[in-house]
C-alpha cells in the first residue's frame, strides 16, 4: 500500500553533529551547538551566538579530498558533505543507473566568498575562481560533479522555505514519473552578509534562543546542509531496500502579506498544513508531532502558533530544534525533515532547549523534555521571507 | 495527462517597450545593454514601486502584461526563475556592510536582496496565496519554473499558472563577471555568426507567460514538454535524441531549432554541436535582440511563441540559411557556459 514517496537515504552536517548518528546523539542529550562565531570575524562576534560548525573550510574540503584547485565555496563543502551521506546512506554506488537529480536550496550560495573578496577580485587573479561561485545555482552544480551526477539538477531559493520546497518539489517528480530517484535537501553557511541582514532587522538574539517563549529575544542564525534520497515505488520493486520513511503530504502556500513578516493569523502557515493534510488524506488528529519552524523571533512564533491553533483542535507534542541548531536559514527544512524522521524511527519526542515560560497569547507549549511515544506521523514546518510558507508530512515506514 | 497553453506573455527588455518582434528590425546590441523601461506607474501602485530595483519592477510589469493579455485568470501557483536574483539590492546591502565596516545598516536593502523577492512581490499584489516558487539555476533557472508549471498543469487539477523569468544589472558584479570572462568588456565588438571573442553581451529583462490548461482563441501556442540537466550522460546528441523520441518526434519533425547563442566565442561550440543534430532545419536565434542574461532563453520562448501564434518567422530571427517549411513545431536548446542545458518542445494550436 503506497503512503507517499519512500526515503532510503538520510545525510546531515549541522552544529550539533557530522553525521546522523551525531545529530540523534545530540537531540537526544540535550547537546546545543549554539556558540560564538570562531569561523571569521565579524563586528557582531559577541553580541550574537550562532550554530556554527567548528571545522575550517580547509578541514571540510579535505574531508571531501578536493584538491587545491578547487572552487568550493563552504555552502557547497557542506552540501557535498551531507549529500554524499545521504547516498552512502541509501547504498548507491553508481549515481546515474537510473534517472537520478538533485534539488537543492540554498540563500546564501557562494557569498561567504563574495564578501571576503568583493574588494580584491579586481587585482589578486588567484582569487577570480571564486566569482562565478557567487550564485546559488553554482553551488548545486558543484554538488552534482562532487557526486558524479548528470542529470536534472535545479535550486530552490524560496528563503528560510527552501529546502522544504525542494523535498516537495522531489516527491512531485517521482510521483509524476520525471525521475526514478531524486536527492533533495539544502546547505547554507553562515556568512557576513546574513548576520548583518537579520542584525539589521533586529531579529538576532545576543543569547540562546527561545522558541515560543514569552520572553524570546530572537533568532540565532546557524549552518547546516541535509539531504534525503527519494525514491520510486518502481525502483524498490526491483532493487528492495530499508525505507526510513515516506513523505505522505506537502503543502505550498503564501501568506501574501508582507515582504518579511508574517501575517498575525498565520494564513500562508495555516494553508501549508493544510494542504500537506489533504495530500496525505489526514485528519489533523493524525499527527502526533510537530516540528515547528519555531524562530525564536516575536513574529514568527506569535503567527505559527496562531496557525496550529487554527489547524489542530488540540495542538499535538511540538518542538522547535533551532534551539540546538540555530536557523539554518535555506537548508532549515531539509535538517528537520532528518529530524522529524529520526523522531519517527526512535519514538522519541525532542525537547526544546530554553523554553521558560509560556506565550501570553495563547495556552501554547512546546516539548520541553525527551519523551518516547510512538509516532506514526510528523508534520514539519517552514516559513520564509516573501510568505513562503511550507509544510512537510512524514509517516512511519 | 492535461495540456498546457501559453495564454499570455508579458515582457520587458533592452528592446523598446512598443517594439514588435515580427514587424520590427531589433535595435543594435551593444557589449552591454540597459532595459528600456515602461512607464511602471501604470501596472505597479506607486507605494510599492518606490522601493523597487529594476529586477522586481520588471518582473511586477512583465507578469501584469501577462495576466492582463489571458484575462487575469485567478492563479493556482506563482513560479519565477533568476540566475542571479536581486543583484542590484544584494550589492547595495554587500558594498554598504563593507564601507560600513557593519554599522548602521538599514534592512531594505537586505529584504529585498531575497532571491524569491520578485515572485513574493507578485503574491502581494495579487493577494495571492497560491503555490509559490522561486528558481535559481543559472541558465536554466527560467527552465526550471517552467518545469514547474508544465508538470502541474498536466499532473494536477491547476488551471492557470504564471511563469516568469527575471534578471538585472548591477554595477559592481557586472565588473565582477567582466572579470571572471563572461561578459564582454564594454567596447568589444558583438558577433553572432562567427563571434572571436569570449564573453556575452550582457543585456536585462522579465519576461513572465500564463499557462493554462484551456485553449483560449487567441492563445500562443501549446507546451509539449520541458527537460533539464547539468550534463549529458553521454554527448548533447544523444540527450536531443532521447528528448524528441520521448515526444514520438525525430529531427525533421522540428520546423525551427531555437538556440541561444549569445557571440562568445567560447561558447559557440556548444551550439554548434546542437546545430549539427539538425543539419536540414532552419535555425533561429534571439539574443541579439534580448541581449544575453541567465534568463534570456524566456525571451526565446516569447518569440518562439509569437511565432507560432502568427505563422510568421521574420527574417531577423533566422541564423542560418535555411527557410522553415511550415511553423507547426519548435524546439528551443540552451546550456550556459558548459552546464544548465535545457530543452523546451512547442507546437502551435
Amino acid at each position: 500500500m503506497p503512503r507517499g514517496v519512500a526515503i532510503t537515504g538520510m545525510g546531515i552536517v549541522s552544529s550539533i553533529g557530522l553525521s546522523m548518528e551525531e545529530n540523534f546523539q545530540s537531540l537526544i542529550e540535550r547537546k546545543t551547538g549554539i556558540s560564538r562565531l570562531t569561523n571569521f570575524s565579524s563586528k557582531h562576534a559577541d553580541h550574537i551566538k550562532v550554530g556554527e560548525i567548528k571545522h575550517t573550510d580547509q578541514e571540510l574540503a579535505q574531508l571531501l579530498g578536493l584538491g587545491s584547485a578547487h572552487s568550493f565555496t563552504r555552502t557547497s563543502l557542506l552540501g557535498a558533505l551531507a549529500a554524499k551521506q545521504a547516498l552512502n546512506d541509501a547504498g548507491i554506488t553508481d549515481i546515474n543507473a537510473e534517472r537520478t537529480g538533485l534539488l537543492s536550496a540554498t540563500s546564501v550560495a557562494g557569498m561567504d566568498y563574495t564578501e571576503k573578496y568583493f574588494q580584491h577580485f579586481a587585482t589578486d587573479p588567484e582569487l577570480r575562481k571564486y566569482i562565478n561561485s557567487h550564485p546559488a545555482g553554482d553551488s548545486s552544480n558543484k554538488i552534482a560533479s562532487y557526486l558524479g551526477l548528470k542529470g536534472l539538477v535545479s535550486t530552490i531559493s524560496t528563503a528560510c522555505s527552501s529546502a522544504a520546497n525542494a523535498i516537495m518539489l522531489g516527491a512531485r517528480l517521482i510521483e509524476q514519473g520525471k525521475l526514478d530517484r531524486v536527492l533533495v535537501g539544502g546547505s547554507d553557511a553562515l556568512s557576513k552578509f546574513t548576520i548583518n541582514g537579520f542584525h539589521s532587522l533586529m531579529i538576532l538574539s545576543d543569547s540562546d534562543c527561545q522558541p515560543f517563549d514569552q520572553h524570546r529575544k530572537g533568532l540565532n542564525l546557524g549552518e547546516a546542509a541535509a539531504y534525503l534520497l527519494l525514491e520510486s515505488d518502481a525502483l524498490l520493486a526491483k532493487h528492495p531496500k530499508k525505507v526510513h520513511a515516506y513523505l505522505s503530504g506537502y503543502g505550498n502556500a503564501n501568506d501574501a502579506y508582507h515582504q518579511t513578516a508574517s501575517s498575525e493569523t498565520g494564513e500562508g502557515a495555516f494553508l501549508a498544513m493544510q494542504k500537506a493534510l489533504e495530500k496525505a488524506d489526514l485528519a489533523p488528529i493524525a499527527i502526533d508531532y510537530i516540528n515547528a519552524h519555531g524562530t525564536a523571533t516575536g513574529n514568527n512564533d506569535l503567527s505559527e502558533g496562531h496557525a496550529l491553533l487554527r489547524c489542530f483542535q488540540q495542538v499535538p507534542a511540538f518542538s522547535s530544534t533551532k534551539s540546538y541548531t540555530g536557523h539554518t536559514l535555506a537548508a532549515a527544512g531539509a535538517i528537520e525533515a532528518v529530524y522529524s524522521i529520526l523522531a519517527l524511527q526512535s519514538s522519541c519526542l525532542f525537547p526544546t532547549l530554553n523554553f521558560q515560560h509560556k506565550m501570553e497569547e495563547f495556552d501554547l507549549q512546546p516539548q520541553t523534555e525527551l519523551q518516547s511515544k510512538t509516532i506514526n506521523h510528523v508534520l514539519s514546518n517552514s516559513f520564509g521571507f516573501g510568505g513562503n510558507c511550507s509544510s512537510l508530512l512524514f509517516s512511519k515506514a | 495527462m492535461k495540456n498546457c497553453y501559453i495564454n499570455g506573455i508579458g515582457t520587458i527588455g533592452i528592446q523598446h517597450p512598443d517594439y514588435k518582434l515580427l514587424e520590427q528590425e531589433p535595435q543594435a546590441l551593444f557589449a552591454r545593454n540597459q532595459a528600456q523601461h515602461p512607464v511602471y506607474k501604470e501596472l505597479i501602485p506607486a507605494a510599492s514601486l518606490r522601493r523597487m530595483a529594476t529586477g522586481v519592477k520588471m518582473g511586477c510589469y512583465a507578469a501584469q502584461l501577462a495576466l492582463q493579455e489571458a484575462q487575469q485568470p485567478a492563479l493556482d501557483a506563482i513560479i519565477c526563475g533568476t540566475g542571479q536574483g536581486c543583484l542590484q539590492d544584494s550589492e547595495k546591502f554587500l558594498t554598504a556592510m563593507i564601507a560600513q565596516d557593519e554599522e548602521y545598516l538599514t534592512p531594505t536593502s537586505f529584504i529585498q536582496s531575497t532571491h524569491n523577492t520578485v515572485a513574493a512581490q507578485i503574491a502581494l499584489q495579487l493577494q495571492c496565496h497560491a503555490y509559490n516558487f522561486t528558481y535559481v539555476q543559472g541558465g536554466s533557472s527560467f527552465e526550471s519554473a517552467l518545469f514547474d508549471g508544465l508538470n502541474q498543469l498536466n499532473y494536477s487539477n491547476a488551471q492557470h499558472i504564471l511563469v516568469g523569468g527575471v534578471d538585472e544589472h548591477a554595477p559592481q558584479f557586472d565588473d565582477l563577471y567582466t572579470l571572471a570572462g563572461n561578459y564582454k568588456a564594454e567596447d568589444e565588438a558583438v558577433d553572432f555568426k562567427n563571434p572571436t571573442q569570449g564573453g556575452v553581451a550582457q543585456g536585462e529583462g522579465a519576461n513572465f507567460f500564463l499557462l493554462s490548461q484551456e485553449q483560449q482563441a487567441n492563445s500562443y501556442a501549446q507546451l509539449l514538454d520541458v527537460w533539464l540537466f547539468n550534463q549529458p550522460q553521454r554527448s548533447i546528441a544523444t540527450e536531443i535524441m532521447q528528448f524528441l523520441s520521448l515526444n514520438n518526434l525525430q529531427s525533421k519533425d522540428i520546423d525551427v531549432l531555437m538556440l541561444g547563442y549569445n557571440a562568445d566565442a567560447s561558447q559557440q561550440a556548444y551550439f554548434d554541436a546542437m546545430a549539427a543534430c539538425f543539419p536540414e532545419t532552419a535555425i533561429a536565434y534571439y539574443q541579439h535582440i534580448s541581449g544575453s542574461y541567465d534568463t534570456a532563453s524566456a525571451y526565446g520562448l516569447a518569440a518562439a511563441a509569437q511565432v507560432l501564434k502568427a505563422q510568421q518567422f521574420p527574417a531577423h530571427l533566422s541564423y542560418n540559411s535555411i527557410k522553415p517549411n511550415r511553423l507547426k513545431t519548435i524546439l528551443l536548446i540552451n546550456q550556459s557556459r558548459g552546464t544548465d542545458y535545457s530543452f523546451v518542445l512547442l507546437t502551435a494550436c
